[in-house]
């Protein structure tokens, strides 16, 4: 709660505390808590003098400004036309058996969750997944697999 | 119509040619007038989709009186099929910088905005650096001018202008109604211009060029060339800079891969061209206008899917704000399933015809006024697909 109290706060001193700046502030405390609690926006709201319900009803317009709680990673696969012609399914099927989650869903040790996205900027690399920042394009299922396992190095997450 | 053979052109990722901080000279050195006339001579429309002259724009923007005024880069790319503003900021981003500096120059803006997908947030970690240099390197020209990054959030919507301006606000990305036009009201009510990345650079180029080059490419409606993005069927996927003007027919030659059944040109909110009509329509403003997203599809591909995908995103990206867009996407999605099945009749099309008609003249902005492209050119065209 502190720590949250304390996120806001530098967020706001580095970005302003104007309205133009509640997305840079929304996107600091995404990248720290992964999502956005109620505490945070509550937070928000007050540091900028907003309503929070002014704060939510922004924040919950934008994919990426999660307001539900999800893992570490996120995992994006494209599922756009091009990457559907190019196998995303199978990609999805890998990573779903891997993870032992169905899209949509988060790990239950918070660790992973998986969402599909909408054409990510990379259709002639297809199939293209996002992984938090980093992207990662002609992938193969067994790439995915590598890939999600690199990020978890300790195996938190039971395979 | 001014047909024309397929040319590849290098102009936008040129680097032996162009020294970024030198042509942002070679501007300063000119008045601000004089740029504009260029702008507007070399015949240059925005590449970011809408194709508004932008000479013409600049000359807006300049003849607004306001202490504030912005300058803004649209990198939002979020039309289906379209990589490319991503290369030309991973490749030449420089040549975007001073694209923006030119028109702060021309037009008297002080400040300006990169809105950089959030998906595309991986490139931050080069931008960022260059311009803390290039703010500099244009102060120590004596240009008061700065420019910033500001990430989306993930919504296609926040790609259309107004909407933007309203998530850089800190608001929902919901369009404005227009007019106002941005030129006179757009980032925080003041005059603001917002160009496509692409448009950019090749204002950048044509003030290190000259007009002639530019202008003798292309045809009367769409001078110069363009940056493509390809992708679907095709063994020669990715980006291309193509003249303006050429025949689908040439694109399909050198791109398709001897079974192309159609392309989708825009994409999502583009035009499907099928194989029949190949041979009389060209790319460029006065044929099929485009973004530069080009998606090609095979005999074996059921261009049934491909509408389905494309209402599936249509309807997932609606803003909600206005009722002909946000139940018309999802009634058109759900009618089309509805045939399919075999639940409706194959004449139910006609009355999803009809209702593109409604969203076009009653959307509050693009993403509904331009559902109809796509989805009068795939049924219109392959009209047995979408029933058997
Ligand atoms: C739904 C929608 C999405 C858009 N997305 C983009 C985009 O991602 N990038 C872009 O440059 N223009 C996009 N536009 C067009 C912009 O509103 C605007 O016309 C453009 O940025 C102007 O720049 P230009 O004249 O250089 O093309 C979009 C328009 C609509 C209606
Ligand atoms: S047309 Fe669609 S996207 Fe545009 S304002 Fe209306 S609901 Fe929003
Ligand atoms: S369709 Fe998948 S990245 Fe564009």
């Amino acid at each position: 709660m502190i720590q949250t109290k304390n996120l806001v706060k530098e967020l706001v001193d580095k970005h302003g505390c104007s309205r133009n700046n509640l997305l840079p502030i929304l996107q600091g405390v995404v990248a720290d808590e992964n999502y956005l609690t109620e505490k945070a926006m509550v937070e928000v709201a007050k540091a900028l003098d907003l309503s929070s319900a002014e704060v939510y009803g922004t924040a919950s317009f934008y994919s990426y400004l999660f307001t539900k709680p999800v893992g570490k990673n996120v995992i994006r696969v494209c599922k756009t036309i091009s990457c559907k012609m190019s196998g995303k399914q199978k990609i999805v099927q890998a990573i779903e058996k891997l993870l032992k989650i169905k899209m949509g869903e988060t790990t239950r040790d918070k660790q992973f969750t998986l969402i599909e996205s909408n054409c990510l900027g990379w259709c002639h690399k297809g199939p293209v997944m996002l992984v938090n920042d980093d992207v990662y394009s002609e992938i193969t299922p067994e790439k995915a697999i590598d890939i999600i396992r690199d990020l978890d190095p300790k195996h938190l997450t039971d395979f | 119509m001014g047909y024309k053979g397929l040319k590849k052109v290098d102009i936008i990722f040129d680097c032996a040619n162009c020294e970024p901080l030198e042509v942002l000279k070679k501007a300063l050195a000119m008045t601000p007038d004089q740029i504009i006339e260029q702008i507007i001579s070399s015949g240059l429309r925005g590449r970011g989709g809408a194709g508004f002259p932008t000479g013409l724009k600049w000359k807006l923007a300049k003849a607004e009186k306001s202490d504030v005024k912005y300058v803004i880069c649209n990198a939002d790319e979020g039309e289906p099929g379209t990589f490319k503003d991503r290369e030309i900021l991973d490749v030449v981003p420089s040549k975007v910088l001073v694209g923006m500096a030119i028109c702060a120059y021309a037009i008297g803006a002080k400040e300006g905005f990169v809105y950089l997908r959030n998906e595309y947030n991986f490139l931050l970690k080069d931008l960022n650096p260059l311009i803390e240099k290039f703010n500099k390197n244009i102060q120590n020209l004596g240009l008061d001018f700065t420019i910033k990054m500001f990430s989306g959030s993930g919504a296609y919507i926040c790609g259309e202008e107004s909407a933007l301006f309203e998530s850089m606000e800190g608001k929902r990305g919901e369009p404005r109604n227009k007019p106002p036009y941005p030129t006179k009201i757009g980032y925080n009510g003041k005059p603001t211009v917002i160009n496509n990345v692409e448009t950019l650079v090749y204002c950048t180029m044509i003030i290190r060029i000259g007009v002639e080059p530019f202008k003798k490419l292309g045809t009367s409606d769409s001078r110069g060339s363009k940056v493509f993005s390809i992708s679907g069927d095709t063994t020669k996927a990715g980006i291309y800079e193509l003249e303006l003007g050429i025949g689908v027919d040439e694109f399909v030659k050198e791109f398709g891969n001897g079974d192309t059944k159609a392309v989708q040109i825009g994409g999502a909110s583009g035009f499907c061209v099928p194989r029949k009509d190949f041979k009389n329509k060209i790319i460029g403003f006065e044929g099929v206008p485009t973004g530069g997203s080009m998606m090609i599809f095979n005999s074996s591909r059921s261009m049934y899917n491909v509408l389905k995908d494309y209402l599936e995103f249509f309807a997932e990206e609606s803003c909600g704000q206005c009722t002909p867009c946000r139940v018309g996407t999802q009634q058109l999605l759900k009618g089309i399933e509805a045939i399919k099945r075999g639940e409706k009749p194959s004449s139910y099309l006609n009355q999803l015809l009809k209702l593109t008609e409604t969203m076009k003249v009653a959307s509050k902005c693009g993403l509904g006024q331009s559902v109809q492209n796509s989805f009068s050119s795939i049924v219109n065209n392959f009209r047995e697909e979408m029933i058997y």
